[in-house]
């Protein structure tokens, strides 16, 4: 392994004087306290590293160590339901509650492990040679490193608990090399990790939010943004998804987000329950943290650290969720780093490789068969905090380019307390077209009429709002006034959903489904009654209406006679208001 | 201030606006402090920027006017900037970079911090939940401070922040928590405030009989800017030591944010770095989450770090980049009103862009009371629906108005004289709420879709439409 010498120090970054081969990316550690860094430009008497962790006290002399591998994370069983920093150390260790230079990687864990393959078993790269268990109720798998050859299995071990980088296989490969596989192994975490074949995905990525599921949902394995200035619930609506989705793990990236936030995240995950396994929601998740006031350039990592776990994961055909909260704070830690560096900036300081680092961070989210066969997926959602609430800035930009979904935040609807303040003429979704099979065979026929209508409805709303702002909504006539009062159903009782109303906070597919079958027959029963002459007005003050307004914090989920109830009694008052017109 | 470790002479080559750039004569690290002693005996603060083999860059935190080469000696401490911190703090009155201004003697040295801080573990921090009354039914009711939370004012130049931050420290209090008085202090740091200010809040809190369990921490208008960076840091690091050595509950008071930034951005552009929004550095998110960040609770030690930093946006523009990276990283923030202010409303809080984040985990059941949550819901609901409705009549007129926006428009103006106006006297949560509830009578209960009937039953009287029966 080559080292250099210190020669220049400054911030995150130093100069140093190699007397060795380096390689671009390459991970080094700096002084006796090992702290972390990456090589991020080499010439032939000097490289530039960017450390990530806080540089006090270094002066120049000091001693660079080579690793000679890319910047990497060891990735394994004890991941998961664990907290990290933006390189995967652990911060779990609260005996000193600081973060400090130098922290180590994860120490070794014993794990049970129970083979599945045989001595003399052929095996390929990325296939799984047995299951591990971290003692949650989620069985992992143990994988062939995709990076390694394939070949024939020289012995394995038998069931038993062992330490997780010790070797359980051994592998005589095609080319006559011998290798071993551990439970763990070290991937590059700007690399992709890879798959045999990307496969369409037909299958939504399901969230318990009535707005995303049915009006601009995201599919299992795409990708979708949410935009949004401050104060308008991105991290609350992020979390709110990482709670309900249905993924099998989540991995949880704050970026440069709150520390309280995260011990907010944390004592709920502990205390919540996955609504499928019934397990604590925790066990499915990894957390990674990298607050605000932690090390700028470990934040730049964090995300690549992040997507990287998550493929792992995938690769043992699970179903992946990643939220990252917030792709701006790691824009603007590019953005740092390359002012450190002298690189010409672009639009808004931004360096000009900003859209291709987004394309790469956005492409790795997939549904795909993995080298060991199965089918997994990883979908990735990203906050973005766009500077005083605009849009057009860069990084929303550049990520509406290739995101499949957009759930754009508004402020005026977060100031009136309407969360999710997502905004329906802000918002899309490429793959709702897709998802349409899903919902039918899920008993829910009328899925895209409905949404249609919803959205149709909530179009004509913003057109007569600004009319109604001209000429007063009195002197509107009776059918537009009956579309500003459907809209408002749609609205409050559809699209706003409390995150910490225990009746409301998950909505199920088929509460959905019924939810919006109603709000539909709603509508066109009061379009009947309009048509009989009864004014919207009188529509909007039966009892009806404000129990139809209040069903998503009233009437809980599964609870179908109390759905059917209500179907009855708003059948009843429209058939009440017709004949008392007719009289 | 520790002893010096080595002490360099003439190997000062080049002064430039605040750099100072030595030979590399003795062996010393990265952002350790220095003092510098001119040949006119004047002794000045400096970090070490940046090292070569040859040459040490100095950044000088004090003025360099009147610096020469000659004859200037340096010291250096082999650390970082640290504050010495020890029993005695609380009544003090210190300068931007915690040398006692009083008069007084020196403090004990117990114990030695960087003033830079350390970053909390998520894992270790302890999420707030304790509600903290400030006796303001604006943050009280409808935007709940939590111990450990930071929750920034965002002002303009002329509106009484100052007053408003000092009737929060004077009336803080923990409902029920009889016996947390000796427990509560609170540490102000002035930074760039005018002189007049500075006596204000000191003449205040004299009047409160609260001086005593405050720390003042003064960086005048008058004084360096660079200085203007450090007396937050040195101020936090005063309430990290009572908090979490002491267990005491620290409200920090910080005003005015807007003169720090403007400091980091004098400083930045002397440096040469390339600027970001409006000239202000690119790091400056990152900067000011290093002091915002310093708020919270550590699992397991009794205390906690409340911040409530002020700023003035300037020309009142919520999304100039002081305010705008701010409101990315602190639990919130309180708006204050030019126009609520020239009507006279105290405190003038704009309630429609203010927030809390942390609310949700300090009230309802068994923390404040169970309606409060709803209660909120509804008020910040009719009040939104209210604005609207005036803009409409402003177009329209108040007789092209239909009965029920006749009603919220009477509900915003009963609103904002009745429950966010209150003048003098601090109220308690209940006082709030019940003006809150009396708001609401005037709508018709039917409107009320964040409310339940029973909470309607209960508090609005029995106005609820009966349930029609099923046929």
């Amino acid at each position: 392994m080559s080292t250099a010498e210190t020669t220049w120090i400054s911030g995150p970054v130093l100069r140093a004087r190699p007397d060795g081969p380096f390689r671009l990316r390459e991970s080094v550690t700096v002084g006796e306290q090992a702290l972390l860094g990456e090589v991020i430009r080499i010439a032939r008497e000097e490289i530039t590293v960017q450390l990530y962790e806080d540089t006090s006290g270094l002066r120049p002399g000091i001693e660079v160590t080579g690793s000679g591998r890319l910047l990497s994370i060891r990735v394994g069983p004890a991941i998961l339901s664990g907290i990290f920093d933006g390189l995967l150390r652990p911060v779990g260790d609260t005996r000193d509650p600081y973060v400090k230079p130098g922290m180590q990687p994860q120490a070794a864990r014993r794990f049970r492990f129970t083979p599945s393959v045989r001595v003399g078993d052929p095996v390929l790269p990325g296939a799984p040679i047995g299951q591990v268990s971290n003692g949650t109720g989620i069985e992992q798998r143990c994988l062939v490193p995709p990076d390694l050859p394939g070949g024939r299995i020289t012995a394995i071990a038998d069931a038993g608990e062992y330490p997780d980088d010790q070797p359980i296989c051994w592998i005589e490969a095609h080319d006559g090399r011998r290798v071993t596989v551990a439970m763990t192994h070290d991937w590059p975490v700007r690399v992709p990790r890879p798959v045999t074949a990307r496969l369409p995905s037909d299958d939504p990525m399901l969230t318990g939010q009535r707005v995303i599921d049915c009006l601009f949902p995201v599919a299992r394995g795409g990708t979708g943004a949410i935009p949004g200035g401050f104060g308008t619930g991105k991290t609350v609506l992020l979390e709110t998804v990482a709670k309900w989705c249905n993924a099998d793990v989540i991995v949880y990236v704050g970026c440069g987000e709150r520390g309280n936030e995260m011990a907010g995240l944390l004592a709920e995950f502990t205390e919540l329950e996955d609504p499928r396994s019934g397990r604590p929601l925790l066990e499915r998740t990894v957390v990674i943290a990298n607050t605000s006031n932690m090390p700028v350039s470990a934040r730049e990592a964090s995300i690549y650290t992040g997507i990287t776990v998550a493929e792992y994961f995938r690769d043992q055909g699970m179903n992946v969720t990643l939220m990252a909260d917030s792709t701006s704070r790691w824009a603007e830690a590019l953005r740092e780093v390359s002012g450190r560096l002298g690189e010409l900036p672009g639009e808004a300081g931004y360096p000009a490789y900003l859209s291709s680092r987004l394309a790469d961070f956005y492409e790795r989210a997939a549904r795909v068969r993995t080298l060991g066969g199965e089918i997994g997926s990883v979908t990735l959602l990203g906050a973005v905090s766009p500077p005083s609430g605009d849009f057009s800035e860069p990084v929303t930009t550049h990520t509406k380019r290739y995101v499949g979904s957009l759930w754009g935040l508004d402020a005026r609807r977060a100031q009136a307390r309407f969360y999710p303040a997502i905004h329906p003429l802000q918002s899309y979704s490429l793959v709702a077209g897709n998802l349409a099979r899903w919902w039918h065979a899920s008993g829910c026929t009328r899925w895209e009429e409905l949404r249609r209508r919803f959205l149709t409805l909530l179009e004509d709303e913003a057109r007569l709002e600004r009319m109604a702002r001209i000429i007063g909504r009195d002197a509107m006539p009776a059918r537009q006034r009956l579309v500003l009062i459907c809209a408002q159903l749609v609205n409050e009782c559809f699209l706003r959903q409390s995150a910490f109303s225990v009746n409301d906070r998950y909505a199920s597919p088929a509460r959905q489904a019924v939810m919006m079958r109603l709000i539909g027959s709603f509508i066109e029963g009061s379009e009947r009654l309009l048509d009989a002459g009864v004014a919207p007005e009188a529509i909007r003050d039966q009892p009806v209406f404000r129990r139809l307004m209040r069903m998503g914090e009233e009437i809980e989920d599964g609870d179908w006679e109390a759905f059917s109830a209500l179907d009855q009694e708003l059948t009843a008052t429209i058939r009440r208001l017709i004949n008392e017109t007719r009289e | 201030m520790t002893y010096a470790r080595l002490v360099g002479e003439e190997i000062a080559n080049r002064a430039e606006g605040p750099l100072l750039f030595l030979s590399r004569s003795l062996d010393v690290g990265l952002n350790e402090a220095v003092e510098v002693e001119g040949a006119d005996g004047s002794v000045r603060l400096g970090r070490i920027a940046a090292l070569d083999r040859e040459s040490i860059t100095v950044e000088m935190l004090d003025d360099t006017a009147g610096l020469a080469l000659q004859g200037t000696r340096v010291r250096f401490f082999g650390e970082p900037l640290r504050f010495h911190v020890g029993p005695g703090l609380l009544g003090r009155v210190f300068n931007g970079i915690g040398k006692p201004l009083d008069g007084g003697p020196p403090l004990a040295a117990e114990h030695a911090y960087r003033v830079d801080g350390l970053p909390i573990k998520p894992t270790a921090r302890e999420a707030p939940s304790e509600f903290l009354e400030t006796g303001f039914t604006s943050i009280d009711l409808m935007n709940s401070l939590v111990r450990g939370q930071k929750l920034p004012l965002f002002s303009g130049g002329g509106l009484p922040h100052d007053r408003i931050a000092v009737d929060i420290a004077c009336n803080a209090r923990l409902p029920g928590g009889a016996g947390e008085e000796e427990q509560f202090a609170i540490v102000f740091a002035g930074i760039g405030i005018p002189h007049d200010s500075a006596e204000f809040f000191r003449e205040e809190m004299e009047k409160s009989g609260a001086l005593a369990r405050t720390v003042l921490f003064l960086n005048l208008a008058s004084d360096s800017s660079a200085q203007r960076l450090l007396a937050p840091r040195f101020a936090l690091t005063a309430a990290e030591y009572l908090a979490f050595v002491e267990g005491m509950h620290v409200l920090v008071i910080l005003t005015d944010l807007t003169n720090y930034c403007e400091a980091l951005r004098e400083v930045s552009a002397s440096r040469g770095e390339v600027p970001s929004r409006k000239g202000y550095p690119g790091y400056m998110y990152s900067d000011l989450a290093t002091l915002y960040e310093r708020a919270g609770r550590i699992r397991g030690r009794p205390g906690s770090v409340t911040q409530v930093p002020i700023l003035t946006m300037p020309n009142d523009d919520i999304t100039h980049p002081i305010p705008d990276l701010t409101g990315y990283i602190t639990e919130g923030q309180i708006v204050l009103d030019r126009d609520l202010h020239r009507r006279d409303i105290y405190p003038p809080i704009r309630l429609l862009p203010s927030l809390s984040r942390l609310m949700k985990d300090g009230i309802g059941k068994g923390r404040t009371h169970a309606d409060h949550p709803a209660l909120a819901a509804q008020l910040y609901a009719s009040y939104s629906q209210a604005q609207q409705t005036r803009v409409l009549a402003g177009v329209v007129g108040e007789d092209g108005l239909s009965e029920n926006d006749r009603k919220l428009l009477l509900f915003g103006d009963d609103f904002e004289q009745k429950v966010i106006h209150q003048g003098v006297d601090a109220r308690t949560l209940e006082e709030s709420m019940a003006a809150g509830w009396s708001a609401l009578r005037g709508l018709p209960a039917g409107e009320l879709h964040r409310l339940d009937d029973r909470q309607i039953r209960e508090h609005l009287l029995d106005r609820v439409p009966r349930r029609e029966p099923v046929s």
